[in-house]
């Protein structure tokens, strides 16, 4: 057995798995049939000043799980997310993607910092994030925002970088609307722009943070469309989202988050149909 | 002299001597050269101010607050007088020391230095306050795809700053092109030091300033239209309101 091997089997005791339904029963050959992990995410603890946000959340994603993070407003789902990928630096704990640590130091006061920028920022292209507020940039076209990141970042040539942009446009519904500015579309069509500037990383893990929630009602189905097609074709993504139905629907594993810990977690039918904590028992009925 | 006609005696501004129209011009080329260079290079340092007051540790904070306090509380023609007979002074006497022996640093090249230094101070803030206009979650989108901040600040930042800036950057600029006038109490042989030249030989004065207010507006009017297009461009991204 390797040290990593090792090391992964000493996580298991404190670590929430998910499970993917359809890698059971799978004790026997654990180490054969295990998919990789995407995200390992251990005892996470996020302070802003005196407020603890995150009070010890660790989960792990593997590869082709969808993950829906629910839970009530201030709970500290965005915190999460945003500690993923280091857009918000976690006060203790660690975050590995595709089995690599992020290497992190004491930043002189009582939180943590990278102590390596270049490892972060490699790291961050294996994770594409959607944000509520899409975050398009303005100054240029759809198409440009798609191919940025390819270009600048991954350093691909510019042909390719549009023929895979074209490709992911005309995926999300949106190849006509390639040379207009994000100021001059919907909010929906917005979002599933930044989708596709999201994709156009090749990433190994889709992360959303209520990718709908600034959307009018009648806008939400079409993203919500584009993102459950991703589900369905078995991209590892992680998903906070108020959209219960929908978490239910494209979900193979459900985190129920309240006051900085994962009060419960487990598949869809049990989190919904059967939620054994008072707390999400009663924030189940309040969204009915 | 009492035929109206001849009141103006418009061959004073003929191009070639006795004219002094070729003089006037080559005054005015002068101080475009001035404005044009001391606005780049008031824009370099105002970039760089700016980064260094939004990124930078307390210490380059602080130096960047005192330059742009200091250089925006004192007259601009104190700092010309200032900065270009201390200015070469000191150049002097540090090459001094270091046994290069003085050297005649040339009117345009203390021009642009001059302006620039009180361009860079106003840019500065304005780039600063455009800079903090920018939705923080279009830095954050670039920095969640594995942008280095460099690449943050010139792929992201400063284009999204720009349509901020373009207001507070056409005022400087046209500052600038007036501010070259300042250089004349310095001898630097821009429009308006040549125009009193001129004037004050002939006796023409209403018809030279006249002239070189002419210019001067001639070139204002130029950049207006230019500023228009680069505004344009710069929110091309931006519903505009109607
Ligand atoms: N940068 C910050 N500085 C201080 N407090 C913050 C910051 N970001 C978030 N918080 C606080 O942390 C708590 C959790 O915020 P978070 O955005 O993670 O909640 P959430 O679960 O995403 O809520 P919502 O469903 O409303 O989006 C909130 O109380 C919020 O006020
Ligand atoms: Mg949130």
């Amino acid at each position: 057995m390797t040290g990593k091997n090792a090391a992964r089997q000493e996580n298991q005791g404190n670590c929430f798995h998910a499970f993917n339904a359809g890698s059971l029963p799978r004790r026997g050959s654990y180490f054969m049939t295990e998919p990789a992990q995407a995200i390992a995410v251990t005892d996470l603890h996020k302070r802003f000043g005196p407020l603890e946000v995150l009070k010890g959340v660790s989960l792990t994603a593997r590869q082709g799980d969808v993950i829906a993070i629910i839970g009530g407003s201030g709970s500290g789902k965005s915190t999460f997310l945003r500690c993923i990928n280091m857009l918000e630096l976690p006060t203790s704990g660690s975050v590995a993607i595709h089995g690599e640590t992020i290497s992190m130091k004491k930043d002189g006061r009582d939180g943590l910092q990278p102590s390596d920028r270049k490892q972060v920022e490699r790291l961050r292209t294996q994770l594409g994030m959607v944000f509520q507020s899409f975050n398009l940039w303005q100054h240029m076209t759809i198409l440009q925002n798609v191919i940025e990141a390819p270009v600048h970042v991954l350093g691909k040539s510019k042909a390719e970088a549009i023929e895979t942009a074209e490709a992911l446009l005309r995926r999300v519904g949106l190849f006509e609307k390639r040379d207009a500015y994000p100021a001059f579309l919907s909010g929906g069509q917005q979002q599933r722009a930044a989708i596709a500037r999201a994709l156009a990383i090749q990433p190994l893990v889709m992360l959303f943070d209520e990718p709908t929630s600034a959307l009018d009602p009648e806008l939400v189905g079409e993203v919500l469309a584009v993102i459950g097609d991703l589900a369905a074709e078995k991209r590892t993504m992680i998903l906070v989202t108020h959209e219960m139905k929908f978490a239910r629907n494209v979900a193979n594993h459900i985190v129920f988050l309240a006051d900085g810990v994962i009060e419960e977690q487990g598949p869809p039918e049990e989190i919904f149909d059967a939620p054994k904590s008072e707390r999400l028992k009663k924030f189940i009925s309040s969204i009915h | 002299m009492a035929d109206p006609a001849s009141f103006i005696n418009w061959g004073l501004l003929a191009l070639s001597p006795p004219g002094w129209g070729g003089v006037l011009l080559s005054g005015f080329v002068a101080s475009i050269k001035i404005a044009v260079g001391g606005y780049a290079f008031g824009l370099a340092l105002g970039i760089g101010g700016a980064c260094g007051k939004l990124y930078g540790g307390p210490i380059l904070r602080d130096l960047m607050e005192c330059y742009t306090t200091i250089v925006r509380a004192v007259p601009e023609l104190v700092l010309i007088l200032l900065l270009y007979y201390a200015g070469t002074d000191a150049l002097n006497h540090v090459l001094g020391l270091f046994g290069i022996g003085t050297v005649d640093i040339g009117g345009l090249a203390a021009g642009i230095f001059v302006i620039g230094i009180v361009q860079g101070a106003y840019s500065t803030e304005v780039l600063r306050g455009a800079i903090k206009a920018v939705p923080a979650g279009q830095i954050e989108a670039a920095r969640a795809y594995g942008m280095s901040p460099f690449k943050v600040t010139t792929r992201i930042t400063l284009p999204a700053m720009l349509p901020y800036a373009i207001p507070g950057l056409s005022n400087l600029w046209l500052i600038a092109t007036k501010d070259t006038a300042l250089l004349a109490v310095v001898g630097f042989s821009e429009l308006t030091l040549m125009t009193r030249q001129a004037a004050g030989a002939t006796k023409s004065y209403l018809l030279f300033f006249c002239a070189a207010g002419v210019l001067y507006l001639a070139l204002t009017l130029v950049s207006d239209v230019f500023i228009r297009l680069i505004e344009r461009r710069a929110r091309r991204g931006f519903v505009e309101q109607s």
